[in-house]
């Protein structure tokens, strides 16, 4: 049987281009789904019951949600080009700081974006202990996978492009290089790598969409 | 330094999932208690990120998070795998297991921390979550099939703090009639081997979690009053 991959997700997903970062690399061919989130399609809703949210990966008609949990997948299934490390100890540490990303740097940087005026000087301070962390954790590495991306750096996509954007529209400083130069560096050196510049959503669209969601947001006080 | 360490509390559900993965793969271990009150030198040198139990050391390297503990336990011994070997089934397990502490946990958590209207509400996502666990019980004796598993682990604390907690509110949130797979797994796992010797004191959990019922309601009346009187 021909093997069919595809994914349901949206353009201007973080957690569904990680889905496709991973399955580029590898050298997956898959067919992509877009779906308009305000308008849920029924494949989506009948292959992610649960949360009805995007990436959504079909595989032979299997639905895999969850991104963290279909980059673990599509590293376990196509083994070429390793996401994860080899050494249980390592792999630990990468699904630790992926889980830190998800669960405190993304929340925080995303509140800081959006939260109302007055408690923005605290929420960017939260967004820095976060940023802190992940700064110390990046040393003298070049990527936080090593010498080439790795399940971390795929994770912290965000961090590498969508705060770039959201910080531009929204008129927040967060990832400033005088307080986190080797963020910065990994930053522009992520971003220059083929793989994930041919994988991000364009610059002017995702600004676009983020400034309809200012001024909405604005106009509803 | 060679062997294994698992920094815990008595009361700690998520360092039960260690305790247990331990102690079905036949692993010695030495225990360290911890009090969160007064975090000792070493739980704050081991994980400096969240300063939380449980955190496993392994020749002296520390894994801290309790899920991706397990995973490191299943990946070091392999033999009384907690995981499946189909990459798919494995993915599930993740997902299940994630779900548990995103969604199931956070719902009941809400519940037992409100009262009245409130609480009312808050019973509404807690019951859709449940019924979710239900369905993917079907057919199955636990989450892992014949056998205890990684998600029966990640959900084990639904059988012990489900009942504490129904108790000290005086609600029944997983009700045998509405949740009859959901209550015969709590029952199943509950008594399992290794499982049910590991349970801590009930008594002391009810005084502990009503302690924290309690503390967590006068915060939140005191910051709704801090509000107003702004």
């Amino acid at each position: 049987m021909a093997e069919e991959v595809k994914l349901i997700g949206m353009w201007g997903s973080p957690f569904s281009r990680r889905v496709e970062i991973a399955l580029k690399l590898k050298g997956v061919q898959y067919e992509y789904i877009d779906v308009d989130l305000t308008n849920k399609s029924p494949l989506l809703l009948k292959s992610n019951p649960v949360h009805k949210k995007v990436p959504v990966l079909l595989h032979n008609g299997k639905p895999i949600a969850e991104s963290l949990v279909i980059l673990e997948y599509i590293d376990e299934t196509w083994k070429a080009n390793p996401i994860l490390p080899q050494h249980p100890y390592d792999r630990a540490m990468a699904r630790f700081w992926a889980k830190y990303i998800d669960e405190k740097c993304l929340p925080a940087l995303w509140n800081a974006c959006w939260c109302e005026k007055k408690d923005r000087e605290k929420a960017v301070e939260e967004g820095n202990v976060c940023l802190k962390t992940l700064e110390n954790e990046l040393k003298d590495k070049k990527f936080f996978g090593g010498e080439s991306i790795g399940f971390v750096d795929i994770a912290a996509n965000f961090i590498g492009f969508w705060v770039g954007v959201l910080e531009d529209v929204v008129g927040v400083e967060l990832l400033t290089i005088d307080k986190f130069p080797i963020l910065c560096k990994w930053r522009d050196e992520y971003v220059g790598c083929s793989v994930i510049k041919e994988n991000l959503p364009s610059k002017e669209k995702l600004g676009a969409y983020f400034r309809t969601r200012v001024e909405s947001a604005s106009q509803s006080k | 330094m060679v062997g294994v360490k698992l920094f815990r509390t008595w009361s700690s559900p998520f360092a039960l999932r260690a305790v247990w993965a331990l102690k079905i793969k036949g692993i010695d271990y030495e225990t360290i208690f911890e009090d969160l009150s007064n975090k000792s030198p070493s739980l704050l040198q081991y994980n400096p990120v969240y300063k939380k139990v449980p955190v496993l050391v392994h020749n002296g390297k520390p894994i801290a998070e309790s899920l991706i503990i397990l995973e490191y336990i299943d990946e070091t011994w392999k033999h009384a795998p907690l995981l499946p070997e189909d990459p798919h089934e494995r993915a599930t397990a993740r997902f299940w297991a994630k779900f548990g502490d995103d969604k199931v946990l956070t719902s009941i958590w809400s519940v037992f921390i409100k009262q009245g209207k409130e609480q009312e509400e808050a019973m509404v996502p807690a019951l859709e979550n449940l019924k979710f666990l239900e369905e993917e019980l079907k057919g199955k004796k636990f989450f892992g099939g014949e056998t205890i598993g990684f998600v029966d682990l990640a959900l084990g604390w639904l059988g012990n703090l489900i009942s504490i907690l129904e108790e000290i509110v005086g609600l029944k949130v997983v009700d045998g009639e509405k949740f009859p797979l959901l209550s015969a797994w709590m029952q199943d796992f509950a008594d399992a081997p290794i499982i049910k010797d590991n349970w801590p004191p009930r008594d002391r959990m009810i005084v502990k979690f009503q302690a924290l019922r309690d503390a967590t309601i006068a915060a939140a009346a005191a910051a709704a009053a801090a509000a107003t009187s702004k």
